[in-house]
């Protein structure tokens, strides 16, 4: 039984050792596949659909999963946010902590076969597809051990061979090229579904009800997701929306109000949603999160939000305590071992920027590659011809 | 009456007799000739069947036959799912275009003509070009988005622009542009089985316009190499450089060069990005003389990149400075006189050839 999503193979077996090394003495924890029901935080509020049901089938071993990748992912956002003020990181460096319960909720869903496509807050949405932290810390680093060979930045982490197609700059873009995805599974006839997310900023996008006009006229199976954090960038949500219930404003299309702390909401109504996709097309998710960061590195987050909203949100919802104290409620681990796991988790994320440090930049001919598929043997030039010159491959 | 139904009866009995493609069949050594129209939609069709993650998507491609009936027997021949009507969305639709490439199907996204590619700009460039650079090589993007480009007749500034230099200046397009049915045929069928986004800028007057074409051509499996420009008439005076309509321009002005002596040589350049540099600076280093001709604005033109790689590359070699045929520096107007004088005429390349050949009144040294 698999630990956790995020965990590469060789160090699993090493884990699971020190797991039950450290609860030898009492019941395995992390391998329980017991059904365990448990009701979300609040019903779904349901547009032209019928609300999936408040309770939701989980177990130990998958709550364990949850607050393992959860922690990770924070710890990674915030060991992200130092490396950016160190001046590691360059450029722009979006954040996701606050947010992890969709990342994770997800995935817990749906398989590697469906594909996932979102805007430039992508880390741990990129770590649920399967992605390492190296491969994260090198990138946003720009170095040659990064997901995109240190070339795309922050904003532009792929792993296609897990259907996670970016890591998109352009507010908006992601949902029509998201239902593009869902077009192409649709004509392969994949039985699969997509997941476009987009926050309450891009929301508002004409592009957006362009495809999903599209995608309701075809079929497609396109499970439109917007992460609602209440602010587009500085701007709230009453300030942008006419309408900020964004679970409506798909009209014609049906739609679903989650609360996106709650990590099993989420995992509900994402089964609910590739259910319905699959037989009846587009459907939109709304799910109500937050950012503890500001929209970037360059955002304190503090001018437009009051530092008591802030820590009220993490006080009463964040997604990590939820499913700590859900655990704890249920016995399932103990204070302690679930500690361990956060300490756990701390340590892999120092190894592997220490580990990412070591990567080096690219080599410089690197500049020119990738620039097609298929170079054709053309030339290319630096910003001096005359001096730098290079052939495509 | 029965004399009349007879003959159709034969005429049917003989269709059945003939080849699978009886237009396409000569039966003269006269060389066959097909409409551009014709190449275009023989090559979608002969694509589309060879490779079944090849489909259409546009708006009237499907029900309408075409705009201009490039689709035409499309939807037809391969149903619904692989000929898709669009509503007017250009941005949502070429968004999605783009993400079924990424999926690693080969979409042929038509614009009715590129004016309204403007609408979607955002995904040809920062969704489709850049791609496999963001991503390190893995997630390529086989599109092709085609469509008329440039002047058409009386259709006004918001229906005329010339896109070729825009998307010809942004690393990971490639963007060509044919002349002729061969040109049409060879360079579609390139575009399409290319796994990079390729701009492919058609002309809308060109479509009716018949050229010869060889067997070789009509063979299914003809293809055009990206990349390489072509030279319809060789000459050793004076190098000219045009695509798409300019180089039947171009080749008449050749004509009435030649009658004064001047022997012009003609390059169609196919392809604009990439740009056949070294095709051009061999012939400007045989001509010794280069006029360029294109129908778009003159400002930071296709004109001015060959000119400035000619500088670069030749500058020993030219006798005479490089000259500019383009369209008018300004929105194109509707009056035909005036539209006229908005698109390079043949007389002004003619003109701008001769004033490369020799100077027609002496240079005086300016204070």
């Amino acid at each position: 039984m698999a630990l956790s999503y995020l965990r590469s193979s060789s160090s699993s077996s090493a884990n699971l050792k020190l797991l039950s090394s450290a609860v030898s003495i009492r019941r395995p924890i992390s391998t329980d596949t017991t059904p365990i029901t448990v009701e979300t935080s609040v019903p779904f509020t349901a547009h032209q659909c019928e609300a999936p049901s408040r309770s939701v089938e989980t177990s130990s071993s998958e709550l364990l999963n949850f607050f393992r990748n959860m922690a990770l992912m924070r710890r990674m956002e915030i060991a992200a946010d130092s490396l950016y003020k160190a001046k590691l990181i360059r450029g722009f460096c979006h954040l996701y902590d606050g947010q992890e319960a969709v990342a994770s909720g997800m995935e817990a869903a749906i398989t590697k076969k469906d594909c996932i496509i979102t805007a430039y807050r992508d880390h741990c949405i990129f770590m649920g597809r399967g992605g390492t932290l190296l491969e994260v810390f090198a990138e946003l680093m720009g170095r040659r051990a990064g997901c995109s060979k240190g070339k795309g930045g922050s904003m532009h982490c792929y792993k296609k061979d897990s259907n996670f197609y970016g890591g998109h700059g352009i507010v908006g873009a992601q949902v029509p090229l998201g239902c593009g995805l869902a077009f192409a599974q649709k004509y392969s006839k994949d039985e699969t579904v997509t997941f476009a997310l987009y926050g309450d900023g891009a929301a508002n996008q004409g592009q957006l009800f362009e495809a999903l006009n599209i995608s309701a006229l075809w079929d497609l199976p396109a499970i439109l997701v917007c992460e609602n954090n209440h602010y587009g960038m500085g701007t709230a949500e009453w300030r942008a929306s006419k309408s900020p219930a964004y679970y409506k404003r798909g009209d014609y299309a049906p739609g679903l109000k989650v609360d996106g702390m709650d990590v099993l909401a989420v995992k509900q109504a994402c089964k609910f949603a590739k259910e319905h996709a699959l037989k009846n097309g587009p459907i939109i998710l709304e799910m109500d999160t937050y950012r503890y960061h500001g929209h970037s590195m360059s955002d304190p987050g503090s001018t437009y939000r009051t530092r008591d909203e802030i820590s009220g949100v993490r006080q009463e919802r964040d997604p990590i305590e939820r499913v700590r104290k859900l655990i704890l409620s249920h016995d399932l681990a103990t204070e302690k071992e679930l500690k361990d796991i956060e300490k756990e988790m701390r340590k892999e994320v120092d190894d592997a920027i220490a580990q990412a440090k070591e990567s080096p930049m690219p080599e410089p001919s690197e500049l020119f590659t990738n620039v097609y598929a298929k170079g054709l043997g053309v030339e290319s030039f630096g910003a001096d011809r005359k001096e730098v010159r290079a052939t495509l491959p | 009456m029965l004399a009349i139904s007879r003959q159709r009866i034969l005429g049917q009995s003989f269709q059945k007799i003939r080849p699978a493609v009886p237009g396409l069949r000569s039966y003269s050594s006269a060389a066959k000739q097909i409409t551009v129209r014709e190449a275009l939609n023989s090559a979608l069709d002969e694509e589309m069947s060879a490779d079944p993650k090849v489909f259409l998507m546009g708006e009237e491609v499907g029900e309408y036959q075409g705009a201009y009936k490039i689709t035409k027997g499309l939807l037809e021949k391969y149903g619904p799912e692989r000929v898709l009507d669009t509503p007017i969305t250009e941005a949502g639709f070429t968004g999605i275009g783009v993400g079924a490439a990424y999926y690693g199907l080969k979409p042929v996204v038509e614009f009715m003509t590129f004016n309204f590619s403007m609408q979607a700009i955002d995904h040809i460039i920062n969704s489709a070009a850049k791609s496999n650079y963001m991503s390190a090589g893995q997630i390529s993007v086989p599109i092709v988005f085609r469509g008329p480009n440039g002047a058409a007749a009386g259709v006004g500034a918001q229906h005329s622009q010339c896109y070729a230099a825009w998307y010809a200046s942004c690393p990971g397009l490639k963007v060509l542009s044919p002349y002729n049915s061969e040109d049409a045929r060879g360079l579609l069928k390139a575009a399409i089985r290319d796994p990079d986004p390729v701009v492919f800028l058609e002309n809308e007057l060109l479509y009716g316009e018949s050229y010869p074409v060889s067997d070789e051509v009509l063979d299914s499996s003809f293809c055009l190499p990206i990349g390489k420009a072509k030279i319809e008439r060789e000459g050793k005076d004076v190098t000219i450089t045009a695509f798409s309509k300019m180089v039947g321009y171009a080749l008449k002005a050749a004509e009435i060069l030649e009658k004064d002596g001047i022997y012009a040589e003609v390059i169609n350049l196919r392809s604009i990005r990439p740009l056949d540099r070294s095709t051009i600076n061999a012939s400007v280093r045989k001509t010794n003389r280069l006029i360029t001709v294109e129908e778009g604005f003159p400002q930071h033109g296709v004109g001015a990149e060959i000119c400035a790689s000619v500088v670069e590359e030749s500058f020993a070699y030219l006798d005479a400075p490089v000259e500019r045929i383009a369209g008018a520096d300004v929105p194109m107007p509707y009056a035909a006189n005036l539209e006229r004088m908005a698109v390079p005429q043949v007389e002004d390349i003619v003109r701008a050839a001769k004033r490369a050949c020799y100077r027609s009144v002496p240079l005086a040294a300016t204070a």
